[in-house]
């Protein structure tokens, strides 16, 4: 027999004056494998019209129903609600990020801001005649940069850290990930002085305080503290 | 009013969005991307196995080219395909990954010497060149003759989609989120731009621009079970109707053969491509015995149709959720997996707690075909221009151009979306440099006007529907009455259900009436937009008494190249219409580089034949058997196409100097 699962969402419309913070409770059946993606989606469309939230492709790969869930920040879509021995689950729209409305956050304008702060992009001075042969690369580079290239920018690094809670402006997790990304990148010209210009500062790798919450909660299993740790000697040896 | 301007407007925000934006910022035009997300979370980014593109460089690769690619596609869309599109798609699409690698796509790359691949079930080495080593490697995919798609492991969109958009935020195109277009600007043909919704804040503002393009990708959300995303609605393909324009194919809908149940989260074909392959309850591997050629690997319209079949005989899996049958990619082993595969093990283990690198039956997963592509869309030119309203664009899955006909290959959608955006971006950037517009503010503020009081109207509706019953129906009579078998009967009953549906959403009530962030409003305005797409399909699929490649019809099982050589154009002539009014587009054959014949897999001999198909294919091969020069020349000669030089120019490969 399936169980009677409750489900508690922070509810608030910022855009709305007349909306005061609260917290909505909702009780539905849980079903074989149900997912948070699964059960918000029946509140949704049966219970509260107006609840929001932001699932886009609901299998783990977008990014963009990061919450905080029982108190640890994860991807709704990728939590299955049996996990929960009491059935009870909390849900909290990620801090660090403007709120949209209820579980929904802005990731967009922070992560663009973030891009644009650390170059996220190849930056060369060759220019590719693409009807030729594409540079080589070794397999393993370019397996190496893939690793790294697998962060979708969901936001649960900067959701876990305590930095970027505290300063505005640090890059987080994901924005020195995205550096040593290109760093290692043979396309890329730059080295490492040009990266210092980027992140040599208190809001770059040394804003790190290293509590590395990032890697525990990163749903792609990105090795970020060696990959921190290793752009921050670089970085003290520029 | 709230209103903007910019050179060039774009909507959608996916690869074929965001490289057409990189085409017309290269051409000092200011240019906008709107999207419903932030772009890194567009659908594209879900794309798994990889990129089709012809290089050539793997030893199974060897002797692939432009040539082998196009007739591979044009099988794959078992005739029903634009072949001067796909002429111009394969050309491009080697020059697309070469420049995707230089913007940053880690796509993995050949190690020279042995290497362990399992081909048919069976362990076998393979040995690759000296010379390849270092450059990018490719993986078998359904229906095609070589190894030809390109990977990054299993996230190939993923990768791509962020190297695109850094090279975007490169050039300063402007990158707006969570936006959505909810109508044109359209007067006497001309389109100017859009009315947008800001969907952080609820208000509407007019973009006015030269040009428009449309890059929205599929509408798979009609079907109850899609592997699409959740914002993979048309409601691209809907403003488009609602302003008067063509689709073309609607009811060309692809039913990926492995997505996961019950989830419907893709499993890439890339897992068959590796070598794995699907099973039945008795742990029988079937396929051979229905494709004794490709197997596991027939184009999917044939491989889902297949799994079906066998299924009926009671061969398929019983389960809470409906009979399935199993994927099994345990005999790659488990490094393979863990490499090559990780995403796909990642999501079966997570969603039904299965680990697929285990041993035999373990690590089986329950797949079954369900709605995965839209190969119709907005009917367009080859240069991506709709075919009855100037200034409107449209490229990549939202568009019917028409590369896919009735089936389109694994592979060839990512590829696409990038060869598209280079190709017809360029022309869209050139018709937004050449056609100035007087801008007639009377007329954007009449359409942002209407909009609003649409809106405010809806909040006032006092009837009795609701509106989420009313998707769920909709969604249910697609699948059930538009799916992978169809027939004349369920067809009339599926076109006369969604008629009712639509003439029942003028009549919902909207519990809470605010306007500005309102997720019922929102479900208010965009159903009725799904079910003028659904009905677009469902009309197309009852009016085609064919079957040709997605399109299966149980009470015309052949064929019809006699009758049905055609692209179905549906429109919306009247506002208040309950259905589209469809005329067809013939298809010319004295024109085609390769006439109907046999596809090389699914059903023989099931086909009606048109007379000027033999005619053609005389004319072909006497061209050919004539012809002194190279293939290039002979192509030529056989079906010249128009396409930008530097796209034209002949692809470098290894082993060049033998031809």
């Amino acid at each position: 027999m399936s169980r009677e699962i409750t489900i508690i969402a922070l509810k608030y419309n910022p855009s709305d004056e007349t909306s005061k913070p609260r917290f909505a409770e909702y009780k539905l059946p849980e079903t074989a494998g149900m997912t948070l993606y699964i059960a918000l989606t029946k509140i949704k469309t049966t219970i509260d019209h107006d609840l929001s939230s932001d699932f886009v492709c609901r299998a783990g790969i977008c990014g963009a129903c990061g919450m905080i869930i029982n108190g640890k920040p994860r991807l709704a879509c990728k939590t299955l609600t049996s996990e929960f021995k009491d059935g009870k689950i909390t849900l909290l729209p990620l801090p660090t990020f403007p709120l949209i409305k209820d579980l929904s956050v802005d990731t967009g304008s922070w992560m663009k801001n973030m891009n644009i702060r650390v170059n996220s992009w190849i930056v060369s001075t060759q220019k590719t005649d693409i009807s030729k042969f594409e540079k080589k690369i070794e397999p393993k580079v370019a397996e190496d940069i893939f690793e790294l290239d697998r962060c979708m920018e969901c936001g649960l690094c900067v959701a876990s850290c305590s930095t970027a809670i505290m300063k505005e402006n640090f890059v987080g997790a994901v924005g020195l990930n995205r550096v040593v990304r290109f760093s290692i990148d043979p396309h890329d010209e730059r080295n490492d002085a040009d990266f210092y210009e980027l992140i040599g500062d208190d809001d770059g790798i040394f804003g790190c305080m290293s509590l590395l919450a990032c890697e525990d909660h990163c749903p792609k299993n990105l090795p970020l503290q060696t990959k921190i740790a290793y752009m921050r000697r670089k970085m003290v040896m520029v | 009013m709230k209103i903007k301007y910019t050179d060039s407007l774009i909507i959608g925000g996916g690869l074929a969005g965001l490289r057409t934006a990189i085409a017309t910022s290269a051409k000092g035009l200011s240019t906008i991307v709107i999207s419903l997300v932030p772009v890194k979370r567009s659908h594209s980014s879900a794309a798994q196995g990889g990129m089709q593109s012809s290089l050539g460089n793997c030893i199974m690769g060897e002797g692939d080219n432009e040539d082998v690619h196009f007739a591979d596609t044009v099988k794959g869309s078992d005739w029903g395909c634009d072949q001067e599109v796909v002429r111009m798609f394969v050309q491009t699409a080697p020059k697309a990954i070469r420049e995707l690698a230089s913007w940053g796509v880690p796509w993995n790359r050949i190690k020279k010497g042995d290497r362990e691949v399992v081909i048919n079930t069976k362990k076998t080495t393979i040995t690759e060149k000296e010379e390849a080593h270092g450059l990018i490697n490719a993986r078998d995919f359904g229906g095609t003759k070589k190894w030809r798609t390109c990977y990054t492991a299993d996230a190939t969109g993923h990768t791509m989609l962020y190297a695109v958009t850094n090279e975007a935020m490169r050039l300063g195109v402007q990158i707006e989120d969570k936006k959505e277009a909810i109508s044109l600007i359209t007067k006497d043909g001309q389109c100017f731009g859009a009315i947008v919704r800001d969907l952080k804040k609820g208000g509407l503002t007019a973009y006015v621009a030269k040009g428009t393009l449309i890059a929205t990708g599929g509408y798979g959300r009609i079907y109850k079970q899609s592997t699409n995303a959740t914002i993979c609605k048309g409601t691209g393909h809907a403003i488009v109707l609602n302003a008067g324009g063509y689709m073309g194919n609607m009811e060309a809908i692809q039913f990926h053969p492995t997505p996961i149940v019950p989830s419907g989260i893709l499993l890439t074909e890339g897992c068959r491509g590796d070598g794995g392959v699907l099973r039945d309850k008795d742990g029988y591997r079937f396929m051979p015995d229905y494709e004794p050629e490709k197997k596991d690997l027939a184009s999917r319209d044939v491989v889902s149709r297949r799994m079906l079949e066998h299924i009926k005989k009671g061969k398929g899996v019983m389960s809470p959720y409906g009979e399935h049958l199993w994927l099994d990619i345990s005999i790659l082993g488990r490094k393979h997996i863990e490499k090559n595969l990780r995403d796909v093990q990642d999501i079966s283990k997570t969603f039904n707690g299965i680990d697929p690198a285990d041993k035999d039956k373990k690590g089986w997963m329950p797949v079954l075909p369900m709605q995965h592509y839209s190969m119709g869309g907005i009917r367009v030119t080859p240069k991506g221009e709709s075919v009855n309203i100037k200034g409107l664009f449209s490229c990549g899955e939202s568009a019917c151009w028409d590369m896919h006909g009735f089936n389109r290959l694994g592979g060839n959608s990512v590829s696409e979306t990038v060869v598209a955006g280079m190709i017809v971006g360029d022309y869209f950037g050139d018709f937004c440099k050449k056609n100035n517009i007087n801008i007639d503010t009377k007329m954007v503020e009449d359409e942002l006007n209407k909009q609003d009081d649409y809106l405010n109207n809806l909040l006032k509706l006092d009837g009795d529907e609701n509106i989420y019953d009313i998707k769920n129906e909709m969604r249910i009579i697609m699948q059930n009455f538009v799916g992978i078998f169809r027939n004349g009967k369920d067809l009339k009953i599926a076109v006369e259900k969604l008629k009712t549906l639509l003439q029942k959403s003028k009549n919902i009530k909207i519990k809470n009436k605010c306007r500005l962030l309102n997720p019922e409003l929102e479900e208010a305005y965009k159903v009725p937009m799904m079910l003028k797409v659904a009905l677009c399909v469902a009309k197309g699929a009852r009016e085609r008494t064919e079957s040709r490649g997605a399109h299966h019809r149980e009470d015309f099982l052949k064929r019809d190249d006699k009758n049905w050589l055609n692209r179905t154009i549906s429109y919306w002539k009247n506002e208040d219409d309950l259905e589209p009014t469809l005329k067809y587009e013939k298809l010319d054959i004295m024109k085609m580089e390769m006439p109907p014949a046999f596809r090389g897999y699914g059903k023989k001999g099931n086909s009606i034949e048109n007379p000027i198909s033999q005619k053609r294919q005389n004319e072909v091969d006497k061209i050919t058997k004539e012809h002194k020069g190279d293939r290039y020349e002979l192509q030529e000669k056989l079906m010249p196409y128009e396409l930008q030089e530097i796209y034209k120019e002949k692809n470098q490969r290894l082993g060049d100097e033998n031809e």
